[in-house]
């Protein structure tokens, strides 16, 4: 298409834990990027452009054309940048050890996002299988990463990046799910804090409190108590 | 590398859990064909899972699980791609180009998150319900259409290309049930003039050895569904059935990813 942008743009919506696996990744391979902050009360002709199946961010833009989900957008990012970035892989090269970051990170897709959702916009009895179940799916989480720095081993990985972003939602969990991480969970507090330290996490996560406010303001839009 | 030329010189078993009915199980049994790669096969009864199963998938509980020397595999989309990963001198499954790969990846979550429910929904579902779950597949055959037509996979016999790959697999082991659903409910949902091409590409997909040699014969298969309806709508209209009555027909139908732990999730129909 003629007079179609070079380079990256990413189409993303400031808390979103998805764009931000996004970010991690771009900044993780000190890929250059236009970050673009889409309106999603009022979507913008690029984004409906850009994904018309879904109309959702993310959206990673390179040289104008779109990829959309943010597991396969941090997959093509490692693949397509994995010689020119000079960095290291977010995939590890032996085939058991991908087919386990892939698995963990779409345990983290399939389980975390939704039940997080139930946490803050249910009350009474599904509010506590919501708790129930958040506990019992960190714990899971947990076991995977077992004694390892991160979950990808020695190194910052795939996984890492796709469940580091919800740390941010840990202290939202929290205060309405009445659950403390630390508690329940302190070898995985320990790796959030860990991957803190990270300037790629640490630049592109939202603050906590902020995530709790933008949960506060939904809950009063959406009339829930 | 050396893992890969290890697998070819000096070949660990290869073993899949499975359950016959199931278009995940069918997935990787196909994958495994088109590779030429060996295998044993282990029927799992859905109903009363083995000891085994449980063991090997912990997390999920599900079929398929893919077991190499001794290590467990599950989620048919990760075992596919384990394949072309450990075995790297077979016929790949996912294209070579990153873009290409991210548009086949986009396409195999939209069956299994999008179009996969939304037949499931035709399945378990009448009168109003239905109708509204008709339009949805339309909706999404429409978008396939499309990429056939003049998107991403225009001009091409399959998905990958001349040849099939990991969006014809994951797609055709599925798109089969839409011709045994429509007999058992009676609902038009593939028409060929409306969908040309999706209709053309799927009989080109049944037309093959390894794909004739997976699906199981479309008699068995209208027996299963007519069971499966048979007990989603006697679930929906059961008086004292309880609140949860039309949740539990639609979570069945649906595959995994849509619906709440239950065990009768796994007995059913999943897409």
């Amino acid at each position: 298409m003629a007079g179609e942008k070079k380079g990256l743009q990413l189409l993303d919506f400031w808390v979103s834990p998805f764009g931000q696996r996004c970010r991690i990744a771009l900044d993780e391979k000190a890929l250059p990027y236009e970050y673009l902050e889409q309106d999603l009360g009022n979507k913008s002709e690029l984004l409906l452009r850009s994904n018309p199946v879904h109309k959702k961010i993310p959206v990673l833009l390179h040289d104008g054309r779109p990829v959309c989900e943010s597991l396969i957008i941090v997959q093509y990012i490692d693949e397509a940048f994995s010689s020119s970035s000079g960095k290291p892989p977010l995939l590890p090269s032996d085939p058991y050890a991908r087919a386990q970051a892939r698995f963990w990170a779409d345990y983290v897709d399939k389980k975390v996002y939704d039940c997080g959702t139930r946490l803050w916009k249910t009350k009474g009895e599904p509010q506590q299988q919501a708790r129930k179940e958040m506990v019992e799916i960190l714990k899971t989480l947990e076991g995977a990463l077992g004694d390892k720095p991160y979950f990808g081993g020695d190194e910052f990985g795939f996984v890492d990046v796709a469940f580091v972003p919800f740390t941010a939602w840990f202290l939202t969990y929290e205060r309405y799910g009445e659950i403390s991480v630390d508690k329940e969970c302190p070898r995985l507090a320990a790796w959030a804090k860990r991957c803190g330290e990270r300037e790629s996490v640490n630049k592109n996560l939202s603050p906590p409190e902020k995530v709790y406010e933008f949960i506060g303001t939904l809950k009063k839009k959406f009339g829930i108590e | 590398m050396e893992k890969a030329t290890e697998n070819a010189k000096n070949p660990a078993p290869l073993k899949l859990l499975g359950s016959w009915a199931s278009s995940y199980t069918h997935r990787v049994q196909l994958a495994l064909r088109l590779k030429g790669l060996e295998f044993e096969y282990k029927e799992e009864d859905l109903g009363s899972k083995s000891e085994e199963l449980l063991r090997l998938n912990p997390v999920h509980k599900k079929v398929p699980v893919l077991v190499h020397g001794g290590r467990a595999l599950p989620e048919s989309v990760v075992i596919l791609q384990y394949l072309d990963d450990a075995w790297p001198e077979t016929r790949p499954l996912l294209p070579a180009d990153a873009f290409d790969r991210a548009l086949a990846r986009f396409w195999c979550h939209f069956a299994d998150d999008k179009l996969g429910p939304a037949v499931g929904a035709v399945f378990a579902s009448t009168g109003e319900e239905q109708e509204a779950a008709v339009r949805q597949v339309h909706e999404n055959l429409a978008l396939l259409e499309a990429e056939l037509r003049d998107g991403a996979f225009r001009g091409r016999r399959f998905f990958g290309g001349d040849e099939v790959g990991f969006l014809d697999v994951v797609l055709g082991c599925g798109s089969y049930w839409l011709a045994v659903f429509e007999e058992v409910t009676g609902v038009r949902l593939v028409d060929a003039d409306a969908f040309p091409l999706f209709h053309a590409w799927l009989r080109e997909f049944e037309a093959l050895d390894e794909v004739r040699e997976t699906i199981p014969a479309v008699d068995r298969l209208l027996e299963y569904a007519r069971g499966v309806r048979h007990m989603l709508l006697g679930l929906a209209g059961g008086a004292g059935a309880g609140g949860d009555a039309t949740e539990a027909p639609a979570a069945t139908a649906a595959p995994p990813a849509a619906a709440p732990p239950a065990a009768a999730t796994d007995i059913a129909v999943d897409i």
